[in-house]
């Protein structure tokens, strides 16, 4: 999974699809994990950088960021061919 | 080194909730660069907005209906251009652009300038021929058939599933999810607009507009791509954004190119959720929305004035992203006798109130 390279995003974590024209808005957290796919990162990568991050469980992490990549996913905001 | 003053006529001022294009198209024209303008607004009816609009128009004058026959409005189009020496005329409704085509080249003669589609691409790309013209030129439509009758409404399920668009021949499109809200439709459109009434199959997904221009020869002088952000009750834009959508652009070259099409245009479109596009309408005049383009760093309407006068036009490459625009309606309050003298003369000269 990889997020399209045009998606703006902001410090306030306003997201914003060029491609569409749709804004979204998410928490701090949400802004991270973008962040961490604008820069490349793998999903790996981005969990792991989360769990040095903040003091979460391993399976409660799993959860919540499958759910949230299931988000982006669904706005087209990130795909698997690119 | 000083621009020369074009005398350019403009149809479409009713800044309504369905608008129609003159006032953005007159705003991008005194935004140009190339050129200084005198505005002559042509109106059909008394209280279209932009007749009192001193700061849009400099004078507008009454002209007649289409439906009165194209020799009446030449006679009406001389009258004018012996008062104002009009060089450029640019139509903005739908219904009125065929007796315009018609009259281009005796226009011409005259001195006056346009720049429209020929009335080949203009039938071609009719809604009732959209299935021959995605087929011709390889682009993908919904599939649609025109209805001379209301009894035929009883077999559309042969070509059709339910929800399926019962549209105008000029406005108004309804979703329809069953025979007899088809039926119903199907009286109310070809009451206000005669028939045929055109059934479109219905293609689920999110709309996506395209503005721009073709300068005749198969090149993308223009090409603004638009979502909308709130549309009316009317399905008419009030808020939109320009986007970034290479595919967009890339199907408006491809239309430009295969069709030759020659003058400004919208492309409205419908993107499944297979993510391809379909091509809804194409309406053969700019859109009441240009002045998103205008804005986002196309002047289309600039680029169509030198284009019909016959200067070599530079094709815009780019445009800002993210732009947004917002309408608004506000109150102007006017003095009786305008209004007066334009329904008594048929003209307002706006500087002279």
């Amino acid at each position: 999974m990889k997020i399209h390279p045009n998606i703006a995003v902001n410090e306030n974590g306003l997201l914003f699809n060029p491609g569409t024209g749709e804004s979204f808005t998410t928490n701090p957290l949400g802004a991270r994990i973008i962040g961490l796919l604008k820069e490349g990162k793998s999903e790996e990568q981005v969990r792991e950088e989360l769990l040095q991050e903040n003091e979460v469980e391993a399976h409660t992490l799993e959860k919540d960021f499958i759910d949230f990549m299931q988000l982006l996913k669904k706005h087209s905001l990130i795909s698997n061919d690119e | 080194m000083s621009k020369p003053t074009i005398h350019i006529a403009v149809s479409g001022l009713n800044n309504i909730d369905s608008p129609g294009p003159g006032v953005s198209v007159i705003r991008g024209l005194r935004e140009a660069t190339s050129f200084d303008v005198r505005i002559i607004g042509l109106a059909y009816e008394n209280l279209e907005p932009a007749i009192y609009l001193s700061d849009v128009v400099d004078v507008t004058y009454q002209i007649p209906y289409p439906q009165g026959g194209i020799n009446e409005l030449l006679e009406r189009v001389k009258e004018i251009h012996q008062q104002e020496k009009i060089d450029v005329i640019i139509p903005n409704f739908d219904a009125e652009l065929y007796s315009f085509m018609k009259l281009e080249p005796a226009l011409k003669e005259l001195g006056i300038h346009m720049f429209l589609p020929g009335l080949e691409q203009f039938e071609e790309r009719h809604k009732m021929n959209l299935d021959s013209f995605g087929e011709k030129y390889g682009i993908k439509v919904p599939h649609s058939k025109a209805l001379y009758a209301s009894h035929e409404i009883f077999d559309i399920t042969d070509d059709f599933d339910f929800p399926l668009l019962v549209k105008g021949k000029w406005y108004d499109a309804f979703i329809a999810y069953n025979k007899e809200q088809a039926m119903n439709y199907f009286n109310k459109v070809s009451a206000k607009w005669g028939l045929p009434v055109v059934i479109q199959e219905f293609v689920h997904g999110t709309e996506y507009n395209v503005t721009g221009l073709g300068d005749g020869r198969g090149n993308t002088i223009a090409a603004v791509p638009m979502r909308k952000l709130y549309i009316t009750d009317k399905g008419k834009a009030w808020a939109g954004i320009s986007l970034d959508e290479p595919n967009l652009i890339k199907l408006t070259n491809h239309f430009l190119e295969k069709t030759g099409w020659r003058g400004g245009f919208e492309l409205e479109l419908m993107k499944n959720q297979e993510g391809e596009y379909y091509l809804l309408e194409i309406n053969p005049r700019i859109p009441a929305w240009v002045y998103l383009a205008v804005g986002a760093g196309q002047n289309i309407p600039e680029a169509l004035v030198n284009l019909a006068l016959g200067k070599e036009v530079k094709p815009y490459t780019e445009y800002k992203v993210g732009k947004i625009f917002i309408r608004y309606s506000w109150d102007m309050v006017i003095d009786r006798e305008q209004f007066e003298q334009f329904s008594m003369n048929g003209v307002l000269n706006s500087k002279q109130k």
